[in-house]
């Protein structure tokens, strides 16, 4: 049946595509008909996707439950009465991590863009400045991220020195910051060279200078396209922010380690594991929206 | 410099030019006086150096050898400041390049505001002036992806007139255009070259170079191997290679 | 079609594969039946229940094994072991160790020790030890998840701090409340200051007692709160200008330490027995004064 014979109008397609025949409801190539396995779009290929995802979760959970240690598990990780003591308390204490993570993610965003100017930086004269960032970008990628937490934490309180801060919050900041601004100098150099040479060209044609050519130019078109790796690296800065629970501050993460060491319980876990998910699952799917918008843009609709 | 007393200086003074890339050797030794007002239309075939020799004189190349002299001030000693010498040449470029993230008004008016000081004001004010007079006055908040090749290219010609350059460089800026879109940047050239502007152009587009230019360069494995008046040129070519070449021209149709 | 039912074959063979394993049968007794009367010993009582590893029982405690409940310094025999190496049985914990096995029926010889994480002596699965003590204090809450054996030693808990600190002097709950305490994870330390100090700072809870000394010595908090022993010993050793406030009273019912086991041990009744001897026959007490002498010797903070 030739499309847009006796079909209904779809009003979800942008204007222009043809009328689909109901007998195939999703428009092939769509992100919803790729996800449910489509190439072939069809009622039928949605049935058998569901059906096989029922079968497959259903099996699993008759496996797992059905296996000898699981009362024990379900008393250990579900256990009901613990969740529901344990679940506010993390909730309330969570407070604290998001004031971390928003602090640091805004200090990340700037102190990475700097490092990655300085990384571009063309010329033997500006060398030193280059091999700084270098330096900087390769020690904080490499050592894990609790031990730069402990070494500031722990560390530079121990120095004695006039004026240094002694709260563990302000140290915390300050290592997540630096280390996750390792990573994002990396995304938004990833994000300079995939703009094209010929931007560069036209702007410095122009008699713009090199820093205004990045300023103008460069980095409002860098930035934006790395937006998904930045929100990536940001929900990964999120998750540990609890990291400085080992410098003992009672942030979420030390919340349900005190709840689950008093009760001899793992459940504060899960109750931390969903108060994380409630928390990140909305950013996630931001960012898959906010691609896939400016894929529709750049592209005009067409799919590919 | 003044080639003697009283005499103005000329726009473009090229001598001795040489660049490689790598071990290709493009340019290899030119030399080139352009006085002002002069359309300079280089020719030749892909790879002879017309790009490369444009993109020289607007500094975005460093030379090997040689110097280049704009209106009396050597650009290529050591030492230059380089941004202040951009500002005195415009370039259009064949892949247009406008900035895709911003309006077409704001490509115009980005260099003038933030190279030389102009008040958004007025900067505005001169843009529209220009978007008008080439006929873009409707689009000027569109962002550039939505106007066509032609389009495109006048505003980048545009984007290149708000710095009031005294030399404009075209660098074969309607070969990416289709057909029936040539004609509408053709004509914006005409009227710049009217108005008295300089220019050096690169450029496949012979009938315009016969009608536009007061001299046409001939440029053949990266030497000037042939320079004159268009008629004389296309006309009565003096040079084997010249002739070879406007040969493969005609009978590809293109003239 | 034949993909989805070749994902079916898939499932039905991972379900096959994940079958649930076969339980080690339970040690042979001697033909006893239900009816039999209760062992009279802990040995014999250990003989019946069994342990996980036949003629050796297996003993978990924390890595560091920190004094006074392990003493004897490390050895190169047992390296892993960091501050003490258990084997020595000395220190508090180490003795008690060596006396509740003997009334077992396991000789100095026939003790391994496991280091256990506290978060790892009550998760579930089956244990690598038969039974574990890291000055794990007994709650209701916490026999729900296992086994606990009765008391072999009753705490209080003790204020440090260092000299100079504001809190040096105090002598009353009140005038603490200003302070900036904090406490290891997994004590019962920090509950007591929430619940009976109650500071208007918020308390800091470390991982382990390292960070809490260090943090303590770094100014970052005023005090800790830890068990009275381990604060004789983090004063002593630890904390050069340390010093203890004091002891805190007891609220509500007296806390103690217990030994913990897989919930529903059989070994659990037999630990009780032994204790219950320990006790009686004075060997327990001899235990405490030989290791925890400076028990009673630090003042009591009023509340």
């Amino acid at each position: 049946m030739a499309a847009g014979s006796g079909g209904t109008p779809n009003l979800h397609s942008p204007p222009g595509t043809p009328e689909l025949d109901p007998r195939f409801p999703l428009p092939r190539g769509s992100r919803r008909s790729r996800i449910l396995g489509g190439g072939e779009p069809g009622a039928r290929s949605v049935w058998i996707a569901v059906a096989s995802t029922v079968a497959f979760f259903g099996v699993a959970a008759i496996l797992i439950v059905s296996s000898p240690g699981w009362p024990e598990i379900k008393s250990t990780f579900f256990n009901g009465r613990v969740f529901e003591e344990s679940f506010p308390k993390i909730v309330r204490q969570f407070g604290t991590n998001v004031f971390i993570f928003l602090v640091a993610e805004v200090f990340v965003l700037i102190v990475a863009l700097f490092f990655a100017v300085l990384r571009s930086l063309p010329g033997p004269v500006f060398a030193p400045l280059r091999i700084l960032a270098i330096a900087y970008t390769d020690i904080f990628r490499g050592i894990p991220t609790i031990l730069v937490i402990s070494l500031l934490g722990f560390g530079m309180p121990a120095l004695r020195l006039q004026g240094l801060p002694k709260s563990e919050v302000f140290w915390a900041i300050v290592a997540l910051t630096l280390v996750y601004s390792a990573y994002v100098t990396e995304v938004y150099r990833a994000g300079i060279e995939s703009v094209h040479p010929s931007q560069t060209a036209a702007a410095r044609s122009l008699g713009l200078s090199r820093l205004q050519s990045m300023r103008h130019v460069i980095l409002p078109q860098a930035v934006r396209r790395v937006v998904p790796p930045l929100l990536n690296d940001f929900i990964g800065l999120q998750k540990d922010s609890a990291l400085v629970a080992f410098l003992g501050v009672v942030e979420a993460l030390q919340t349900a380690n005190i709840i689950s060491a008093a009760e001899f319980n793992f459940t504060p876990f899960v109750s931390l594991a969903l108060v994380y998910l409630v928390i990140t699952i909305p950013q996630t799917r931001f960012v898959d929206w906010l691609v896939e918008r400016d894929r529709k843009r750049r592209q005009g609709g067409t799919v590919l | 410099m003044t080639t003697a007393a009283g005499e103005a200086p000329r726009a473009v003074v090229i001598e001795g030019l040489h660049k490689s890339f790598g071990d290709l050797h493009v340019l290899r030794g030119i030399d080139l006086q352009v006085a002002d007002h002069e359309v300079i239309c280089l020719i030749g075939a892909s790879g002879s150096g017309k790009s490369t020799l444009l993109r020289c004189v607007n500094l975005i190349e460093p030379i090997d050898a040689g110097r280049i002299v704009v209106e009396g001030d050597e650009i290529t000693a050591p030492g230059v400041d380089v941004d202040a010498i951009r500002r005195r040449i415009g370039i259009v470029f064949q892949s247009f390049n406008l900035f895709p993230h911003m309006s077409v008004l704001h490509n115009i008016t980005l260099a003038p505001t933030k190279v030389v000081g102009t008040p958004a004001g007025e900067a505005d004010a001169e843009a529209r002036e220009l978007l008008d007079r080439f006929g873009l006055a409707d689009k000027a908040e569109e962002y550039p992806d939505r106007l066509s090749g032609g389009q495109q290219q006048r505003v980048a010609i545009m984007r290149a007139l708000a710095m009031r350059p005294d030399i404009m460089l075209l660098d074969e800026v309607t070969s990416a255009l289709d057909p029936e879109l040539v004609a509408e940047v053709l004509d914006v050239i005409r009227e710049l070259a009217a108005a008295g502007m300089t220019m050096l152009i690169a450029t496949h587009e012979m009938g315009f170079a016969r009608d536009i230019a007061t001299r046409v360069c001939f440029l053949d494995d990266g030497v000037i191997a042939e320079h004159g008046p268009p008629e004389q040129i296309f006309g009565g070519p003096q040079h084997e290679r010249t002739r070879q070449f406007l040969a493969r021209i005609v009978a590809a149709g293109r003239m | 079609m034949r993909k989805f039912l070749l994902g079916l074959a898939v499932l039905a063979v991972v379900a096959a594969a994940c079958a649930p394993e076969e339980d080690d049968p339970p040690p042979a007794d001697d033909g006893a039946t239900a009816t039999e009367p209760a062992p009279v010993d802990a040995a014999s009582c250990a003989t019946d229940a069994g342990t996980i590893s036949d003629g050796v029982v297996t003993v978990g405690t924390g890595n560091p094994a920190f004094p006074p409940w392990w003493e004897g310094g490390t050895t190169d025999e047992n390296a892993d072991w960091e501050f003490n190496d258990p084997y020595l049985l000395e220190g508090f914990e180490g003795a008690t160790v060596g006396a509740v096995a003997e009334q077992l029926g396991f000789g100095p010889d026939a003790i391994e020790f496991v280091p256990v994480p506290f978060n790892k002596s009550f998760a579930p699965g089956p244990k690598d030890f038969d039974f574990v003590l890291q000055q794990i204090s007994y709650s209701d809450k916490r026999a729900e998840a296992v086994d606990f054996s009765e008391s072999y030693y009753d705490v209080n808990q003790a204020l440090v701090s260092v000299k100079g600190s504001e809190i040096e002097g105090a002598t009353t709950l009140a005038e603490l409340q200003s302070a900036e305490l904090g406490a290891p994870l997994g004590t019962t330390s920090f509950d007591y200051i929430e619940q009976n100090i109650q500071p208007t700072e918020e308390p800091a809870v470390y991982n382990d007692l390292n960070g809490a000394v260090q943090a303590l010595k770094n100014g970052q908090v005023d005090g800790i709160v830890v068990d009275l022993p381990t604060a004789f010993f983090v004063t002593a050793v630890q904390i050069p200008k340390g010093v203890i406030v004091g002891q805190f009273p007891t609220v509500g019912a007296q806390e103690y330490f217990a030994l913990a086991l897989e919930k529903d041990s059989a070994l659990t009744e037999c630990l009780d027995l032994a204790l219950q001897r320990l006790k009686d026959d004075g060997t327990l007490p001899a235990i405490q004064q030989e290791w925890l002498a400076d028990n009673a010797s630090a003042p009591v903070i009023e509340g």
